[in-house]
């Protein structure tokens, strides 16, 4: 049962469990299911500054980050009771890519080479580490949820805004990966 | 004029433009909200756990996954995403239909969005980030728990991006 679950999961047991989350927080207490909130709670809560849209009652949202923390000791159990040994598989046409720019470790979830304190001190890995972390956080915020508030909940609830979102999360993805990222990892 | 008045005076003069944080809602202002002390919440951890082991056992949170996604190479994401998303529209579907309610017996209730041009604009610059961190806010959270402690700078860094939006907010186009 244990190697079982050691296994990386497939894609319709991972796409079940994730749907279920929906149900589970609607029928827990009403909550809709977004995790970027948390990052404009982490604002309200930590620094306001007097911006409007910071100005709000975080205290009644600590749900979400209860949540938040619980996917934090969710992984922390997979990742070290539920390991899997074996290197991640990757598709051979992006191992090749990512060989032309040295990027060669598939030992883990990320490769060492761009996600790494001391690759972090490198253009590249400043620039997808920090830039790629404001865009997602300023982003998220300006489409007014992410792909959980707006991918699965939005969308499964069928509100047009959520899917005309979820089209433009794709497109700015197809963009910055086939068009963009190939420069930033020549860096 | 009270602090809680303020706030919801605030929630009023601001267009509803996030989704959600339902706390901003001036209809929610209105319900009398019960005190109930922190263990209540709990259960939502115990969801976070689940998911957070879903998410990094599935690989949703490797950048690998990720860039295959956006490169068409694989179809992992997209089964899982398209899973996630059918279960969940049948699940709101029984809800709605049967008004299923709370463990507490209060009614579910969901909340049409409106159009705007951020889910536009901020939509591709989230996806642009998205790309290049390979996690969005959910997986973000997992990475650090299963021991990649740089992403802490990421979500540094995404917190810094909404405070900037928050920010910039009323001069930006919605």
């Amino acid at each position: 049962m244990l190697d079982f679950l050691k296994q990386p999961w497939s894609w319709y047991v991972a796409g079940i469990l994730i749907g279920l989350t929906v149900p589970a927080l609607l029928i827990l207490g009403n909550k809709h299911f977004g995790i970027s909130a948390n990052l404009r709670h982490a604002c309200a809560a930590c620094i306001p500054a007097n911006i409007k849209f910071f100005q709000y009652n975080w205290k009644k949202e600590t749900w979400n980050l209860f949540f938040a923390a619980g996917i934090v000791l969710g992984a922390f159990i997979a990742s070290y009771f539920l390991a899997d040994p074996a290197p991640v598989k990757v598709a051979p046409a992006l191992l090749s890519e990512l060989k032309g720019y040295g990027i060669q470790d598939h030992a883990n979830v990320l490769p060492s080479e761009l996600f790494s304190f001391s690759a972090l001190l490198t253009v590249r890995g400043f620039i997808l580490l920090v830039v790629g972390g404001f865009f997602v956080g300023f982003g998220a915020r300006y489409a007014g949820g992410c792909t959980s508030g707006h991918s699965i909940m939005g969308i499964s609830d069928f509100q047009v805004p959520s899917m005309i979102a979820t089209a433009s999360f794709m497109a700015g993805g197809f963009i910055m990966a086939n068009l963009v990222l190939p420069y930033i990892l020549r860096l | 004029m009270s602090d809680q008045q303020n706030i919801v005076a605030a929630g009023k003069a601001m267009m509803q433009t996030d989704f959600e944080v339902h706390s901003v809602d001036a209809e929610r202002h209105r319900k009398p909200h019960q005190k109930k002390s922190w263990p209540h919440n709990l259960k939502y951890a115990i969801v976070g756990v689940f998911f957070g082991i879903t998410f990094t056992k599935a690989e949703i949170v490797s950048w690998f996954r990720i860039q295959e996604m956006f490169r068409l190479q694989n179809f992992h994401m997209y089964g899982v995403i398209g899973t996630a998303i059918i279960v969940g529209a049948i699940s709101v579907w029984i809800i709605k239909k049967y008004r299923v309610k709370t463990i507490h017996g209060n009614p579910i209730e969901f909340h049409p969005k409106q159009f705007n041009k951020g889910q536009i604009i901020g939509g591709v610059i989230f996806g642009l980030g998205w790309a290049m961190t390979g996690a969005c806010p959910g997986p973000l959270f997992a990475q650090i728990g299963a021991g990649f402690l740089v992403i802490a700078v990421v979500l540094i860094s995404a917190i810094g991006g909404t405070w900037v939006y928050g920010y910039f907010r009323e001069r930006l186009p919605h």
